[in-house]
């Protein structure tokens, strides 16, 4: 006869069986929106085409209809606008999560989101939160026109008080959708749109993991080299690592989740223990994130570091027209390039 | 948008009168008093005139037509079509002076075409093979711009300098300049274009900010932008606006070329709301069935721009089979030149992505091009 405990462990076990679903990257965020809308009726959902279309890649397809045009808000052409009004929501008791159609769009609420949003808890002794969360489809490598491929994370990292984040696969993107909107700070949510249509199991049921916004995900464990990367790059560096693997080089994959701020403690851990680190992003490596991790990683693990930590990233060159953008992007065979002068050094 | 029971506007939540509109849709010419001004801008057009209109707009479309047919087949990255809008286009930009200079947004193919930039050029952008596509001092038409709204006040900058440069009110047709800059329903919104009609305002600039109210931003409908009418977006900023029936060619030629003399002479700017309707997809990514009714396309496809000019030079007797056979020839021609010329464009070389970042070199980007070509060239030996 078993235990009252067992029992319900066994219960549990069944959920979240049934919990589990195999989802693509976009229907994960869905999915995340639609568990913070219904646990929180304070939570909205506000954008250009967000409504009856679902926005452009579709990923708040359905909320309008279950939510409501109240909940779920077409907003004016305008992202300053949407922000600006997104943060007098914040202040008067709601969460909004704002949507930017793309990434080059984000730029007219530049100002709202870096000398207001980032600022407002910090000014006010923290007597006012603005908990809004921004999410911004990033990244290239879906073949478009201009402003709708880049990668400015970097320019909001620079921010202090702004979580920037960036999950890179369909559960951390439910876990993280739904952390960021839980979350007293702002958050800036970039979501890789090139991996919107990829495939995961996403465990509907689980709570996200305590602190996931501020930790890293070791992706991949190894001993001869440290990958760092974040959003759409990890899928690029657990290539590599296969075919490193291959080659009989063991390469750690480490998954920042939050360029800003950043999770250094796993990072160093990381390179301790490999001596070797190529940070991998898609935004130019010239000001970027991975020179932060860069030097990080130099003050911190100077001593175990058998090579100067390599960056591979996009060039200082304005995001090329899209016949080009397969050679400014982070290949598989560009990071296998770095490994290999980071092993011959 | 909320339509009535024929898929037109709804009367009780739309009021779009007043309208400056010369001809009706079954293409017979108003008589309103009221726009008798306007009639007298178009009472020196010759039946060459309305007939180089309609060739205009004819071309325009078999353009969207066949640049959409080239996306279809993976040669465009992607193609926003102007269906439904070429009176708007093609009449406003018929009233322009050569010396006038145009600002586009992303969906101006008619104007493009009247100015003279080339088709195949026209092109490149959507190929995603260059970010612009033509040297905008050839036709004094600038680049298209895809963040909403920032050409506006590029627009009013510009118009600015051309009042600096003596270029307004001298009196000279030939020197007199005015500037345009045409945007959607979807733009007002932006906090660019309030700024921009500040800025042409205080500065009495020779600025047309020429909205095209295509009723459609993506998904939205115009009554998500503005609860009031777009043409008195102007007035609170000093600037006056006009409503034009956007499917009315003559209409949008007249009031151009009214707001155009009101730049060059130094009366300032002005506000145009051409009243019309997106009759195709936002994008070939877009897909309209979503978010809007059969019936409310089907009412715009009874008001198609190309049919009134049509319908008016047939009832004036000026419709000539054998012309008519020319345009059409003319019309094919142009698609079969854009069926060859695009599919020919190449690629640029990779290192082209390093181009032109600075005017002057620096060692910066020079690095990063030498290491990218030889690592390609490394790649092609097959190094690793
Ligand atoms: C700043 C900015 N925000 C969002 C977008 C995405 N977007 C492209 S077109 C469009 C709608 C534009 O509507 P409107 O101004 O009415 O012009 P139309 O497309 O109807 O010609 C939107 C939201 C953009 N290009 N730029
Ligand atoms: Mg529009």
């Amino acid at each position: 006869m078993s235990t009252a405990t067992e029992q319900t462990t066994e219960q549990t076990t069944a959920q979240s069986e049934r919990t589990t679903r195999t989802l693509t990257f976009a229907k994960a965020i869905t999915e995340g929106l639609r568990a913070s809308l219904e646990s929180d009726d304070h939570v909205m959902v506000m954008g250009e085409d967000v409504g009856r279309l679902g926005g452009v890649f579709r990923v708040t397809d359905g909320l309008q209809k279950d939510f409501g045009e109240a909940r779920v808000v077409d907003t004016p052409l305008a992202e300053s606008g949407i922000v600006g009004s997104a943060i007098g929501l914040a202040l008067r008791g709601y969460r909004p999560v704002c949507e930017i159609q793309f990434d080059g769009f984000v730029f007219p609420a530049f100002d709202q989101i870096t000398t207001q949003l980032a600022k407002m808890h910090y000014r006010s002794r923290g007597r006012l939160q603005v908990p809004v969360v921004i999410r911004i489809p990033y990244g290239g490598g879906i073949g478009a026109v201009e402003h709708h491929s880049e990668s400015p994370e970097a320019l909001f990292a620079h921010t202090a008080g702004l979580r920037v984040v960036t999950p890179s696969t369909p559960q951390d993107a439910y876990d993280m959708i739904r952390a960021a909107v839980a979350s007293p700070d702002p958050v800036v949510f970039f979501e890789p749109k090139g991996r919107y249509w990829s495939k995961g199991e996403v465990d509907l049921a689980a709570a996200p993991a305590e602190g996931i916004l501020d930790r890293a995900r070791v992706a991949r464990a190894g001993t001869d080299v440290t990958l760092v990367a974040y959003g759409p790059t990890v899928a690029t560096a657990l290539k590599a690592a296969d075919e490193l693997a291959a080659e009989g080089t063991s390469a750690e994959v480490v998954d920042l989740r939050a360029v800003s701020p950043i999770d250094f403690p796993t990072v160093v851990d990381s390179v301790r223990r490999t001596g070797r680190c190529v940070v991998v992003h898609e935004a130019p490596v010239f000001h970027g994130v991975g020179g932060e991790v860069a030097a990080r990683v130099t003050e911190e693990a100077f001593y175990s570091l058998q090579a100067p930590v390599l960056r591979v990233g996009g060039f200082h060159a304005p995001y090329p027209v899209a016949k080009l953008e397969h050679d400014y992007l982070p290949s598989v065979e560009r990071v296998l390039d770095a490994v290999d002068r980071s092993l011959a050094y | 948008m909320k339509t009535d029971a024929t898929g037109g506007p709804d009367a009780a939540t739309q009021d779009v009168t007043p309208l400056v509109q010369l001809v009706a849709p079954d293409g017979s010419r108003t008589a309103d008093p009221e726009h008798a001004a306007y009639r007298e801008r178009v009472a020196h057009l010759a039946p060459a005139d309305l007939r180089a209109m309609y060739r205009d707009m004819v071309l325009t479309r078999r353009f969207d037509d066949e640049s959409t047919a080239l996306q279809r087949q993976g040669e465009l990255a992607l193609f926003a079509q102007g269906r439904g809008q070429e009176a708007a286009q093609v009449g406003s930009a018929h009233a322009l002076a050569p010396q006038d200079h145009v600002f586009p947004s992303y969906r101006e193919h008619g104007v493009l075409h009247v100015r003279g930039v080339d088709p195949v050029d026209r092109l490149r952008l959507f190929r995603g093979e260059d970010h612009g596509g033509w040297d905008p001092a050839e036709h004094n038409v600038q680049l298209y711009t895809l963040v909403i709204g920032s050409h506006a006040l590029h627009a009013a900058g510009y118009a600015m300098g051309v009042q600096r440069d003596g270029l307004v009110g001298t009196g000279d047709a030939a020197r007199d300049t005015a500037v345009v800059t045409y945007f959607g329903d979807g733009a007002t919104a932006q906090g660019d274009v309030s700024e921009a009609l500040v800025f042409a305002a205080v500065n009495n600039a020779p600025l047309v900010l020429f909205c095209q109210n295509n009723q459609w931003a993506i998904s939205e409908p115009t009554s998500r932008q503005a609860r009031g009418p777009l043409y008195r977006r102007g007035e609170g900023f000093g600037v006056p606006g006009v409503r034009v029936d956007g499917n009315d060619v003559l209409a949008c030629y007249a009031v151009m070329a009214d707001a155009l003399e009101r730049a060059r002479s130094g009366g300032g700017p002005t506000f145009v709301e051409a009243y019309t309707y997106r009759m195709g997809a936002h994008t070939t990514s877009d897909d309209p069935t979503r978010y809007r009714e059969r019936a409310e396309e089907d009412y715009w496809r009874r008001r198609d721009p190309i049919d009134r000019l049509a319908a008016l030079l047939r009832s004036e007797g000026e419709w000539d089979e054998e012309w008519a056979a020319d345009v059409e020839a003319e019309a094919e021609a142009l698609g079969e030149r854009l069926r060859t010329e695009v599919r020919a464009l190449g690629a640029p070389p990779t290192t082209a992505m390093f181009d032109h970042v600075y005017a002057t070199p620096h060692a910066t980007v020079d690095e990063e091009r030498a290491w990218l070509a030889e690592y390609e060239s490394d790649l092609t030996e097959g190094a690793r």
